[in-house]
């Protein structure tokens, strides 16, 4: 080993690696080299002061990363070979995998631009480099889930042009306007956006319920994917704790700054969380804890303690806590049932749970189920079982903040869906929620630009090129589907009845046959 | 008081880490879940480097950790002989 | 019951996905490379315009003056992707680490004669900010770029010239300690012999245009950089005086340096073949930032050759002239 290097001890030897590298500018002033440093209003006094817990170098980034990608690739290559797929409990599962790739996935993405971009921006080379790291793990993020996918894409409808539709498809500009939201604001914003808020506070209920699933369901690549992603995560966790404590404590005017992202981003990433609630409590065929159960553990639980902790810097919890603690026994079975009223604009299925899954969920749900979605759910079975599977073909009000349909209802009022609205320039503009509704008031500006799936269809802007509405006979819904890609009577509607279920029937029947 | 948490995936190479965990933190306890084994500890949590070692037998980097870590909560201070995990209030 | 999956025969309904299917054709299965990356960028109906670039959309082909049809028409010959990129460095790096140990135990360092020592760090040393300098720019190149074909491997580019900066660091560490970074950070910022080169790298830091930034970065300034010091300096040069040990220790930046040079020309001689416009500006780059990097190597040249600098210098310019003339750059 190399003595002299060793001899300084992890914490001299990085600063050796990292800090000392950068210097002030003098040829070209540092405010051109770092423009974008100071326009958010935090003030940082000292660069030095950022501290990286782990202190990774390249050499020891290669080695370790290396390593978790010779695991992994072995696990997805043998389930390629083995046709592992037909190992899952059921074919409802591959629906989560689906709604993963394509409202996932693509985040890893951005994530890995939006590092590349801060990595280049702050003006601490320790800060940098951990970013820059973050967009290398990030792009790993999207490469490994795109192989590990690829398998269920090859043998599963729903999934093939899953880039596409999270560019169109109404639901998806949920996670994707979740994510510019982030990277088109300032660089400080973004670390609280998405290595604070999302990363540390709300990551653990997106990998740890989705990959225990995939574990209980059967899935081997996607637990080995999901898994060793997180092990990046705790890094990146860690980056969003240092992050926000450095602003706090480098000067006492970034303290409200930094409360308003929070609470604004706490409530941003709760609500795509709401797609996470409804995949674990409802397309899980074998299910690992209900989404009540996770985020009492991961959310509440976690997010007190984090918040207790911060309680010195003068930070308290977000504006939306509680709202988000009173949602937690309603948001994934509203949720559930917009998506089986959309389903024909939605590339996976939907269904109604057996009286096994029905009977858990009254289980895990003692306060909200019995009362408010079991009756609605078992009504849609009676229907569908007399020839009447209803398909909603009217498009729904979306927030304009969140973008998703106006489906959640009042705080502490299971029975009233909860609107709200603001004028703006002339204009009316709709919110699922207080928060959302005071997330526009602070950035109008911003948020009339949102790009609302429901408005371009309306506005004529979701056909392909050279479509003729004036036509007789013309069918927007089966433009709008033609515009999307979408492969109609494959990728959506119920999965009774779909070609998933035949297939996957068939091929089981066909591997339990080659055994005898 | 609050608990900091640490999470593995189960295996093999994450197995004389657990341990040692367990043998440095008494106030610690492991919930196992699929693929995975969750440790809770109010307030504070060390993982020792020597611990890692007297179990394996062999030479053991602090950082060798990332490769089967899956999870944590808490502050951080680490350093070549030990990683903790803690809260301040 | 237990179920024999393998001996299953079952035909797929397709063979990936189709913005993968796009560039390799449907009845195609892609390498890992071509699935990992090609389409992967979102590349319409974005919300809101970025607060630090408003004039721009997140993703904007028009944040640079060259145009093409389809960016993923660049490809890396190297068909890196995050797996096959990390595993090959890793590999690397225990080369790396094998070095080190092995200059260190034989007293390697001990025979080096000491005036051959003392001017190869003083040479080397501040070179670790110009590594620092391409890292910033490979992270904006990869931040500002469009298509992921061009902007993932810039962000590999830029963690590779992170970990020579980084390599270059323990090389000083190894051979004296750690005043030695103070001194070659001092003579970086104050002395004569640096100030071109850094003026340099700092004017590349507000160049705005990813591709005129890659152009100044990764073709003019590295691919004179790494031939003048690296192979004629450190594997020649050093050599002949007894100083083989330090070119053990700078093998993973030779090697590295012949690899990623392939990047670059692939992504040159792409942008160049699309039109006549792009092969113009691209030339018009070079030739400003190639006479700029030539100026700014003077005299780093005769610090570290003295009089075989001038010679050194012309036959590594004449190289690289060379070489952007088969890339399809006018000279």
């Amino acid at each position: 080993m190399d003595t002299q290097v060793k001899k300084l001890g992890l914490k001299e030897r990085y600063a050796a690696m990292t800090r000392g590298l950068g210097w002030e500018t003098t040829y070209q002033p540092m405010e051109k080299v770092y423009p974008y440093a100071t326009y958010e209003g935090i003030k940082i006094h000292d660069w030095d002061k950022w501290v990286d817990p782990f202190r990774m170098t390249m050499d020891a980034y290669w080695k370790y990363q290396g390593e978790k990608e010779k695991k992994l690739y072995a696990v997805i290559d043998a389930f390629q070979q083995n046709n592992g797929f037909l190992g899952i409990t059921d074919a409802r599962y591959v629906n989560a995998v689906k709604l993963f790739i394509q409202g996932v996935s693509p985040l890893e993405y951005y994530a890995h631009r939006g590092f590349a971009q801060v990595g280049r921006h702050f003006v601490g080379e320790g800060l940098r480099v951990a970013c820059q790291m973050q967009s290398l793990d990030e792009i790993r993020h999207y490469q490994t889930q795109t192989h590990a996918i690829s398998t269920y894409n090859k043998y599963f409808n729903g999934m093939h042009h899953s880039l596409h539709w999270f560019d169109r498809v109404w639901y998806l500009s949920v996670p994707k306007s979740f994510f510019e939201d982030a990277l088109t604001a300032g660089p400080f914003e973004y670390l609280t956006s998405i290595s604070f808020s999302f990363e540390y506070v709300l990551t653990n209920l997106l990998f740890v319920p989705f990959m225990s699933g995939a574990a209980y369901n059967g899935d081997l690549a996607t637990v080995t994917f999901g898994f060793s992603a997180q092990s990046d995560e705790s890094r990146h966790m860690t980056l969003g704790i240092e992050a926000i404590k450095f602003m706090l404590e480098q000067d006492p005017d970034n303290v409200p700054i930094v409360q308003r992202w929070i609470d604004k981003w706490f409530w941003r990433g709760y609500r795509v969380l709401t797609l996470v609630g409804m995949m674990m409590d409802y397309m899980l065929p074998k299910r690992v804890m209900s989404w009540r159960e996770a985020w009492e553990i991961y959310g509440e639980q976690n997010g007190r303690a984090l918040f207790r902790d911060l309680a010195r810097y003068g930070i308290r919890e977000p504006k939306g806590w509680l709202d988000a603690i009173d949602g937690k026994d309603h948001i994934s079975h509203q949720a559930w049932n917009t998506f089986y009223n959309y389903n024909a604009a939605a590339p996976f299925h939907t269904w109604v749970p057996t009286d096994e899954e029905l009977d858990w969920l009254s289980a895990k749900y003692p306060n909200s189920f019995d009362q408010y979605y079991r009756p609605r759910l078992e009504f849609y079975r009676e229907q569908h079982r007399a020839g009447n599977r209803f398909y909603n073909k009217t498009l729904p009000m979306l927030c304009t903040v969140c973008q998703i349909p106006m489906l959640f209802t009042e705080p502490g009022d299971p029975t009233t869906i909860c609107y709200r609205e603001t004028d703006y320039q002339g204009d009316k503009y709709h919110f699922c929620s207080d928060h959302c509704k005071e997330i526009f008031e602070n950035e109008p500006e911003k948020y009339v630009q949102s790009w609302l799936p429901v408005h371009q269809i309306y506005q004529g802007n979701c056909f392909k090129p050279g479509v003729d509405p004036t036509q007789p006979g013309f069918d927007p819904l089966m433009a709008v589907f033609d515009y999307y890609d979408l492969d109609f009577g494959r990728d959506n509607l119920d999965f009774e009845g779909s070609e998933d279920q035949k297939h996957f029937a068939a091929w089981r029947g066909q591997a339990l046959q080659n055994t005898v | 008081m609050s608990n900091v948490f640490i999470a593995f995936q189960q295996n093999e190479e994450a197995r004389p880490i657990i341990e040692a965990i367990l043998a440095d933190n008494p106030h610690a306890t492991a919930v196992e879940s699929p693929a995975m084994v969750k440790i809770d500890a109010p307030n504070r949590l060390t993982i020792r480097r020597e611990t890692i070692e007297a179990i394996t037998g062999t030479p053991f980097d602090l950082q060798q950790i990332h490769v089967n870590l899956i999870s944590l909560s808490g502050h951080i201070d680490e350093d070549d002989d030990q990683f903790t995990l803690y809260w301040k209030h | 019951m237990s179920i024999d999956l393998k001996t299953v025969n079952i035909k797929p309904l397709r063979l990936t996905y189709a913005h993968v299917a796009k560039y390799v054709g449907d009845n195609k299965v892609p390498t890992r490379y071509q699935e990992a990356t090609f389409g992967a960028q979102p590349s319409v109906n974005f919300h809101y315009r970025p607060t630090w670039d408003p004039d721009h959309e997140l993703f904007d082909p028009t944040r640079t003056a060259v145009k093409m049809k389809d960016w993923y028409a660049i490809t890396d010959p190297r068909q890196f992707y995050y797996g096959s990129w990390t595993s090959t460095r890793a590999k690397q790096q225990e080369t790396v680490e094998a070095n080190f140990s092995f200059v260190e135990s034989r007293g390697l360092i001990a025979l080096l004669p000491e005036a051959v020592k003392k001017r190869a760090l003083e040479v080397l040393t501040p070179l670790r900010h110009v590594a620092w300098g391409a890292n910033m720019n490979n992270s904006q190149i990869c931040a500002l770029g469009y298509g992921t074909t061009f902007t993932a491997p810039a962000m590999f580019h830029a963690m590779d010239n992170l970990a020579v900066a980084q390599y270059l660091t323990r090389l000083a560490l190894t051979l004296e300690g750690p005043e030695r970074l103070d001194q070659g950070k001092s003579a970086w910022l104050h002395d004569a012999n640096w100030q071109l080169l850094r003026r340099y790298v700092e004017d590349t830091f507000v160049v705005p245009d990813p591709v005129e930034l890659f152009v100044a970065q990764n073709l003019a300034l590295d691919g004179l950089l790494y031939p003048l010091i690296f192979d004629t300096y450190v594997d020649s040069a050093l050599a002949m005086q007894g100083g083989s040990a330090i070119s053990m220790l700078t093998a993973f930046i030779t090697e590295w340096h012949a690899e990623s040079a392939r990047w670059v020309d692939a992504v040159i001689k792409t942008i160049a073949a699309e039109s006549e416009e792009n092969r113009a500006l691209l030339t018009q780059w070079f030739r400003h930032w190639e006479e700029r990097a030539a100026d700014a190597l003077t005299p780093i040249s005769v610090l570290a050759m003295g009089d075989a600098a001038a010679s050194a210098l012309e036959e590594v310019r004449q190289g690289l002239a060379n070489r952007v003339k088969k890339l399809g750059l006018a000279r």
